[in-house]
């Protein structure tokens, strides 16, 4: 492991035990609420880094597994009467199985055409799940009552071990992130990201790569989804598998920093409070006034700060430096050595 | 439907060729047109079939503001942040127009075309949809046209083909840039004026537009506003026979699935090179 690869894994570790200690700060019930929602976002945003942010495919159509894994958890209490870990990990193969099957035909496209079709892939998955009778349709799941406990993935008297439930998934999520940024594998995908046709020629599949990154980013989200569902104890399909899941993490990605294994962490911890708390503070009015301060923050975000706010980050931690990171920087004149000379 | 879908996506592929920004907030653009059609009707009295050119001119200039406010600054960011600007956008929009107006629907049920029908044999037609499909070839046309043929139009190929190089030139990319804008806009307000003499008009009525319009432009191809209008009535077509015959819940199920079957004979497009 090279020297930053420490240091960001240390700084992740620091991170994950500082987070271990806030939810004892206080008791209030909200600000558990938007802890949890930060970083169930949060790991959410990092398992789709691992397909946008290193490998270049941008995906809008995560809500798919966000979904399954949700109805996995559901399904398996309220049909079968067995632990929703068990729905947790079904729904993870399964949800690896449908990356796996769509990535054939979808990967062959490129750029937006790839975008467009994961959304088509998102609103197909969505409309057949409306359509679905087994699973409820569009009525949705309300999952039954249980006694509180690890087994059975409910807890009512507090929201204290939903916190830690959500730690341990963001400290799985961004660790895995983390190790597949700075492994051999990650610096393929960001070949690959680079120029497909370069990494081909020095002897990377760029089809194996981005099928294992699809598939490893699906089964991460589809375990958020399960973790999702057990803690809103209801779900419908318009909750788990619109468009606007698969935007909001594109959104929180991409406003924190695409890529890097804290912009989701960042996106998240500002995105999502805001949409928490206008929603309190305004949300009462039935009007969408939250949303409009939400959407008007978004746009002012984007307007005055293009980079996401890890570049302005960046830019007071080194005032002079006006270049990306080192790797990301070799990876494209290798590229565009390989291009020209091809 | 599938000639108004045509047109959303000509508007749609027009911004999203020569710019290379995905406008999320292309339906609440066709929604606002449908809404200032609805008031038009239900405050002065002018049908929607009158009142278009109205409707076209606001959302030329929302779009042309647009670009002033917003986009001019996120163009030259990297890659997903005008798509982050125009998502805000889209949510701050919409939500105004439930703020505004409330969220119920609203139609218009007295307009000039309303409920006439007309009979072919064992097909019956409605007016409204007759017109809506009528003035979204025409107004398609035109914008091919006004591409094809006019210095502006000109100027647009030019810069989506190299920026840089039609700067050169001389051609101000500033104002090219917010003049497609401006006549993306003004397709969707075409569109909206048309629709809503058929289709009720509520804050979301443009986001499933939007959806299918994103599909439609890629199935064309990209950099060839061309290829909308033919995949816009393939996929209109798509939509009613596949509801009519598996039911209305796999529609939209099967107009995805054609996406991404023909996606996989012509991975850019239809008409895309």
């Amino acid at each position: 492991m090279g020297k930053n690869a420490v240091r960001e894994r240390n700084a992740l570790l620091a991170l994950i035990a500082a987070m271990c200690v806030l939810p004892l700060l206080t008791r209030n019930v909200n600000t558990h609420h938007v802890i949890i929602m930060i970083l169930l976002y949060a790991s959410l945003g990092e398992a789709w880094n691992i397909i946008t942010g290193l490998a270049g495919q941008t995906s809008f159509g995560h809500a798919a597994f966000f979904g399954i894994g949700a109805y996995g958890a559901a399904m398996a209490y309220f049909k079968f009467g067995v632990t929703p870990w068990i729905g947790m990990a079904v729904a993870a193969v399964a949800s690896a199985v449908v990356a796996a099957i769509v990535s054939y035909p979808v990967f062959r496209l490129r750029g937006h055409y790839f975008a467009v079709a994961t959304m088509a892939v998102g609103e197909i998955v969505f409309q057949l799940f409306v359509a679905w009778r087994w699973v409820e349709g569009a009525t949705g799941i309300s999952i039954p009552v249980a006694p509180e406990g690890l087994a059975t993935f409910q807890f009512r008297s507090s929201k204290l071990p939903y916190a830690y439930i959500a730690i341990a998934l963001f400290a799985l999520a961004a660790f895995v992130f983390h190790f597949v940024s700075r492994s051999k594998f990650g610096f393929q995908l960001r070949a690959i990201r680079g120029s497909e046709e370069a990494a081909m020629a020095i002897g990377i599949s760029p089809a194996r790569a981005k099928l294992t990154a699809m598939v490893l980013s699906a089964a991460l989200t589809s375990i958020v989804g399960s973790a999702y569902a057990q803690y809103v104890l209801y779900i419908d399909p318009f909750m788990v598998f619109s468009m606007a899941i698969s935007m909001k993490i594109v959104l929180l990605t991409v406003l924190g920093g695409l890529g890097s294994v804290w912009g989701p962490v960042l996106g998240a911890a500002i995105l999502i409070p805001l949409s928490e708390y206008t929603r309190i503070a305004f949300g009462g009015t039935g009007r969408g006034v939250d949303l409009i301060i939400f959407g008007a923050l978004i746009v002012l975000v984007a307007c005055f700060e293009p980079q996401g706010i890890i570049g302005l980050a960046r830019r007071l931690a080194q005032p002079n430096a006006n270049r990306k990171g080192g790797a990301d920087g070799d990876v494209d004149t290798k590229s565009d050595a390989a291009r020209t000379s091809a | 439907m599938g000639c108004v879908y045509g047109l959303v996506a000509v508007g749609l592929g027009l911004i999203w060729g020569v710019m290379d920004v995905i406008n999320f907030a292309h339906g609440e653009f066709l929604m606002l047109s449908m809404y200032s059609a609805y008031w038009m009707y239900t405050l002065f009295r002018i049908d929607p079939l009158l009142s278009w050119p109205i409707e076209t001119a606001l959302i030329f200039l929302l779009g042309y503001a647009t670009y002033k406010l917003i986009i001019k600054r996120v163009v030259n960011a990297p890659g997903l942040t005008a798509l982050l600007a125009t998502y805000g956008l889209s949510l701050m929009l919409r939500n105004l127009a439930q703020f505004a107006w409330s969220a119920n629907y609203k139609y218009l049920p007295d307009t000039f075309l309303a409920n006439k029908r007309l009979l072919m044999g064992p097909l019956i037609i409605g007016w409204p949809q007759l017109a809506a499909a009528a003035g979204s070839i025409l107004m398609s046309v035109a914008v091919f046209n006004f591409v094809g043929r006019t210095r502006m139009g000109r100027a647009m190929q030019a810069t989506a083909l190299d920026r840089s190089a039609a700067q050169l030139m001389g051609i101000d990319s500033e104002s090219v840039y917010a003049f497609t804008f401006g006549i993306g806009g003004a397709c969707v307000g075409v569109a909206g004026a048309l629709l809503a003499t058929f289709f009720p008009v509520y804050p979301e009525s443009g986001a499933i537009y939007s959806t299918l319009a994103f599909v439609i432009v890629a199935l064309g191809g990209f950099g060839n506003i061309r290829g909308a209008l033919p995949a816009g009535i393939i996929m209109g077509l798509a939509e009613t026979l596949g509801g009519f015959y598996l039911g209305t819940e796999y529609k939209y199920t099967i107009v995805f699935l054609i996406y991404l079957l023909v996606m996989q004979l012509r991975p850019k497009g239809l008409f895309g090179w």
